[in-house]
Parts: structure tokens; sequence; C-alpha cells
């Protein structure tokens, strides 16, 4: 008899091995679980292992019900302020046992930008030897969509009926100024550039911060098969710079900005309402903030 | 045998350290500390303490103190930290994780009163107040009690059969700041009361669980009732613990209840902390008067060592109570606990609160004295009387 003949390699999504494993409910076109499959491919190749720290998230829903669990992984889940003081404790207690796993908190934008703020900048500010990643959908998802202090300028929630009047807060500004050895921004439409800097992050001791642009259709009103198709428009247009900080002042520039359409990104999300937002006042920001970054990256350029 | 003149909080401090260096074969010892009045001395010297295996992290907030415990605990480390009145509100949250997730952290507290106003004297008010959560209390009358009593907290909270926090109580001050002699025991003492914590649930790759995910109604009652369970076991495991505390150490770091003169005691006062002292010496001195009365120190509040009171005090028919603290709209909360384990066991008992230095006040020789006048003269209990009040 004849071997089968090979099938293509299967994708590491939702397989036994991956941190996600089958027979998750997470929604449809949903980022973190992206995020979550690329971190577990990053882990793969680089031959190392977690263990999660979650606070309240999607992140938390995604282990299912007790005492089944959808990661492969242990998991500890935290009040939603403490994910970094709890990971904190586990790291500290890992090196002083000589362990080589890592102690990872993987948490939404309301956990890091709202409640876990204090929390963050205290571990970032003693540089604990923790991988903080949060993966930024930009709304409170689990509770149905309420503003937090990502959600962009303009964006409609249940708690910004009318669409939010402030803009985003630039918490990458706030990393780097705690002079953490790494902090970089990662869109899961760059999927090569996204390994290769959870990658680099997971090389480094000390406080390392990742921030994930997080489409959550749910919360967004959007096409769950556009997700990675919005993430990349927001890429292009400059909405979302693609970039990575060493030790709080050296920058890269990893994705430049083609110049997209800005209004495409926005027209194909209902969260925001179509004769409310004022573009020019739009692009000016995004223009400010890209050169503001440019300029970094070219007076404190990263060592190559 | 090592006396010295420590503080209370000294003597917190040594017992929380000598307990996290005697894992140091094991996990080793870690927490998260942040400082506040009256407490603020535990921390330093669990800062300072050259730990052989141990890492102490100075975080931003009473809060992430213990969540750094929290996250130390499950990864099999032993853990503790210490805190007082606000910061003990503000740690709250992840006090009740601490219990929920089963976690033998020690918890060394400084009775201080809540504010606003800022006030810093003693109240019991910032740890009874905790008193729904899954986390054993244990009152202090002396330095040495409270050393004895957070040695004897890390065996009794990482016993399989309880896995449950423990906190340690003291009076702001009245303790925590003032030196008394102090047995303080070698560290080759403290290991051999102390074995290697291993703790069954901690967080493993062999078993990757998620800790504390989505849980179902019917799975989330199975582990309340486990607790409730837990909490059964207390009283017969804390009287095996303080027995080998006495062989190894050769001292009684004293029961859930010590009860003096009540066997014939028709009137029992009662009360905890540092009141005990002033309380008992008043008791005494109306026994030499032939005044049939008898006093019962409360050193365990949770779980309520109700059983026992009752049993120590078995022709008691007139309790008198008193709290170094106020609930809302209620009164003692001590008497108002001893009311509800009194209540059908024995009728026609009258028990009595007073709310004697509450928010800080001194509670005098005479103050007790007052009280004692007024409760043996009682037909009937009333509201909680108020001492100390000058208006």
């Amino acid at each position: 008899m004849s071997a089968a003949p090979q099938l293509a390699q299967a994708p590491l999504a939702c397989s036994e091995e991956c941190l996600m494993r089958p027979g998750n409910t997470n929604c449809g076109g949903c980022g973190m679980s992206v995020g979550l499959t690329f971190l577990s491919r990053a882990l793969k190749e680089t031959g190392q292992t977690c263990q999660l720290v979650i606070p309240a998230c999607c992140g938390i829903v995604t282990a299912g019900g007790y005492p089944t669990t959808g990661y492969s992984v242990p998991v500890l889940a935290s009040t939603f302020a403490s994910a970094a003081a709890f990971a904190a404790g586990a790291a500290a207690v890992r090196d002083l046992n000589g362990e080589s796993h890592h102690v990872i908190c993987w948490a939404g934008d309301g956990g890091t930008y709202d409640i876990g703020m204090a929390t963050i900048s205290a571990a970032a500010e003693r540089n604990d030897n923790i991988l903080y990643i949060c993966y930024d959908n930009e709304i409170y998802g689990n509770t149905g969509g309420q503003r937090s202090s990502a959600t962009p300028i303009g964006a409609r929630t249940t708690t910004t009926p009318s669409g939010k009047i402030e803009g985003k807060k630039d918490i990458m500004a706030i990393m780097a100024a705690h002079r953490i050895p790494y902090a970089a921004t990662l869109s899961i439409a760059h999927p090569d550039d996204f390994t290769r800097k959870m990658k680099t992050a997971l090389a480094m001791t000390g406080f390392r911060f990742l921030l994930i642009h997080s489409p959550c259709p749910t919360g967004w009103k959007s096409e769950p098969g556009e997700s990675i198709e919005l993430v990349r428009l927001a890429v292009d247009a400059g909405l979302f710079p693609v970039y990575e900080v060493f030790d709080g002042w050296r920058y890269r520039i990893n994705v430049r900005p083609r110049g997209g359409d800005v209004r495409e990104y926005y027209r194909r999300q209902n969260r925001f309402p179509a004769d409310a937002i004022d573009f020019d006042a739009v692009r000016a920001e995004i223009d400010r903030h890209n050169e503001r970054l440019a300029r970094l990256a070219q007076v404190f350029p990263a060592a190559e | 045998m090592t006396l010295e003149l420590v503080t209370g909080n000294h003597a917190a401090g040594y017992a929380l350290a000598a307990a996290g260096e005697a894992n140091r074969f094991a996990r080793g010892a870690a927490c998260g500390i942040y400082p506040i009045t009256p407490q603020t001395e535990i921390v330093e010297y669990v800062a300072k303490f050259p730990f052989s295996k141990g890492r102490v992290i100075a975080v931003e907030s009473e809060h992430s103190a213990m969540g750094v415990s929290i996250g130390a605990a499950m990864a099999g480390a032993r853990a503790f930290t210490a805190s007082s009145s606000n910061g003990l509100a503000y740690m709250t949250e992840n006090i009740m994780v601490a219990g929920f997730y089963r976690l033998p952290i020690v918890l060394a507290a400084v009775n201080r009163t809540l504010g606003p106003p800022w006030n810093i004297w003693a109240d019991q008010g910032d740890t009874l107040y905790l008193r729904d959560f899954p986390c054993i209390q244990l009152y202090c009358e002396t330095n040495q009690e409270v050393l004895d009593s957070t040695l004897l907290a890390f065996r009794l909270a990482e016993d399989r059969r309880i896995l449950l926090p423990v906190m340690v109580i003291m009076d702001a001050f009245i303790l925590s700041h003032t030196q008394t002699e102090t047995d303080l025991p070698e560290q080759a003492l403290v290991d051999e009361f102390l074995p290697p914590l291993s703790l069954p649930h901690r967080l493993n790759f062999d078993h990757p669980a998620t800790i504390g995910g989505l849980t179902w109604p019917r799975e989330t009652l199975s582990q309340r009732v486990e607790i409730d369970e837990a909490f059964e076991r207390v009283p017969a495991a804390y009287e095996e613990h303080r027995a080998e505390f006495r062989r190894l150490l050769g001292r009684d770091p004293g029961g859930a209840i010590s009860a003096e003169a009540t066997e014939d005691a028709e009137t029992v006062l009662v009360a905890s902390g540092t009141i005990a002292s002033t309380a008992r010496e008043a008791v005494r001195q109306r026994r030499r008067r032939g005044e049939r009365i008898g006093f019962v120190k409360m050193k365990m509040f949770r779980p309520f060592p109700g059983e026992a009171l009752l049993q120590a005090c078995p022709n008691a028919r007139k309790f008198g109570v008193l709290d170094r603290d106020y609930a809302a709209g209620l009164g003692g909360v001590w008497w108002h606990d001893l009311r509800a384990a009194l209540q059908g066991r024995r009728d026609g008992a009258i028990v009595q609160g007073y709310l004697t230095g509450v928010c800080g006040g001194d509670v005098t020789p005479d103050m007790i004295d007052e009280v004692i006048d007024d409760l043996l003269e009682r037909r009937s209990a009333g509201k909680p009387v108020w001492k100390g009040i000058d208006r």
C-alpha cells in the first residue's frame, strides 16, 4: 500500500498544541484570537513556553467554563486591575527557582489603559521580568461595548452614544516614558513583523510591552471577514503606526504608512457615525503623530 | 531563648521573615509590600531581611501588594504581606481572591481607625469588616502573642485540610509601637515548626488549568461549600498546631478563646485585643471582692468560636461584650456575633454590647468598672452603650 499523500501542514491555529485550543467560543473575526495564535507560533518556534495571567477580558472567557480550559498552558485569572501584580509575584518565584518559562500578561485595553494603569506603571518602573501584551480592541468588549480610554475619537459606544469626544490615549508614549527595555505595536495584518517582534520580546528580559491592534467586529460593528483588512487600512492610513521602542528612547518604524484613505477605515465600521467625523482633524492628528515618530526614529534610531 | 525588647511590628516582621526563610529549601518566599501607618515597620523589617531564597517587591498600592503575594503563592512560594485601615480597605478585593483561591497567605494587620477623618489610632473596624471573606482572623493581646500567632498562622494556613489565608491582628500603637520583652525564636526552631510549603494547586505545566475563569453556579457553589467545610475544621486543626507549637517552642500561643473564672460565673465579660488585658484585671479585682463574674478573651474571630465560649461559660446568663469597633447602624461586631452564637442555645441570656475605645480612645480600668456595674445591675439587654463620649 502506498503512503497516503502528505497533506499540507495545518496551521497552528486551534490545534491541540496551540496556546488556544479548539472549542473556544470567540467571535468570528476576533483579532485577539489571531494574536494568541501568533503568540503560540512565536513560542513554539523559539522552543519556549509560558504561564498566562489574564484579568477580566475576552481572553479569560476564551478559557471556557470550569473545569475545562481553552488554553494549553497554566492560566491564572487576576482581578481586573492586578494582572501585572499577579504576574510580578509569579515571575519572582520563577526566577527564584531558576525556571525558564515566560510569565505573560494577556489583557484587553480596559485592563491596561484604564483600571490596570497604576499596576502596569509600577511593574514597568520596577522593570519586572514579565511580558505584558495588550490586545487593544478599543472598547470594553465583554460588557457589551463601553468606552475605554483606548476608544478613538468619534466612536459610538454604549456609553458614548453620540460618539466619543476625546481622543485615544497614547499608551506607547506612556510605556516608553518608563524606559522599559522594549515596547512595540503589532498589527495582525503584518504577520511577519508581528512574529518577529514577538520573538524579539521573548528573547529579552525585564518589562516588555506589546500592543496589538485587535479588531472586534461585535464592538466595531464591522464585518468579521474584513477584520484583517480593517487593521491593514489602519496601518496604511497611519492611524495605527507600527513601530518599536528600545529602552524608551530608541525608535524604529517597522511599517511605513502608505497614505491609505482613512475615510475607508471609518466607513467600514458602523461604530463611527458617517457624518460626525471631522476627517481634516483626524488627518491632521495622524500626520502630527507619524511625523513625531518619524523624527524620533531619525534622531534616536534603534541600533541595527 | 532570646529575649529582646521589641515592638509588635518588629515581632510580626520577625515572624513573617523567619517563616519565609524557613521555606528556603522549597520554593522560597515572595511578597508585595506597601507602607501605611501604623504597620510600616513590619514591611520595612521584611524588606531588609536577608532572605536566602526570597524576593520582596515594593509596589504602588495595597491592592498590588496582595496581588504580588497572590501571584507568588500561586507559583508555590510562602507569601505574606501587612496592612492597616484604609490600606486593608484598598486591598480588600485581593484579600477576597486569596481566600477564594485557597492560598495560605498570612496577612499581618494592625488595627487602625478607618478614615475619613485622618485618625491613626486603634479600632478593629478595619479587619472586622472583612468578616465575610474566606480568611481566618486571630486577634492578639501582647507582642509575644503576635509573634507566636504569626508562626502558628502559617502552619494553620498551609494545613491541607484548611488552605485559607490567616490574618494576625494587633492594636495600633498599644502593641505596634510599644516595646515589650519578647522571645524571638531561632531560625532552626522556626524551620522545624514550619515544614516546606507544597501548595497542591500551584501553577504547573503537568496540569495546565485555568484558575479563576468562568465557573458555573453549581461548581462555584461546591467551591464555597468546600470553604465552609475548611472553616469547620479550623478549631480542631488550630488545637493540633497549638499543641505542636507548645511542644517545640515551649510556650502556649493561646487558644481560640481564653476563659478565666467562668465555671461558676453568672456574669461574663468578653473582650479581645489589648482591651482584654485591662478587662481581665478589672474582673480579677471584682472576683477578689466576691462577685461571681468571669472573663473571656476572644482570640479567634473567624471562624467564630461560639461553641467554645458556651462550653467555657456553662452557668453564664449575662454577657457583656466590649467592642473596639462600630458597625454602622448595628453596634459592635463581636457583640452581634456573640448574640447570634447564643441564639436558641442559652435562652434568656442577656447579651449587652459596650462600645469602648472606638476610634482609638483609651479604655481605662475605671471605664471597665462602669461597664461591669452596668452589666451587674441589668435585668435586660438594651442598645449598645457608647463609652468615652463627652458631650
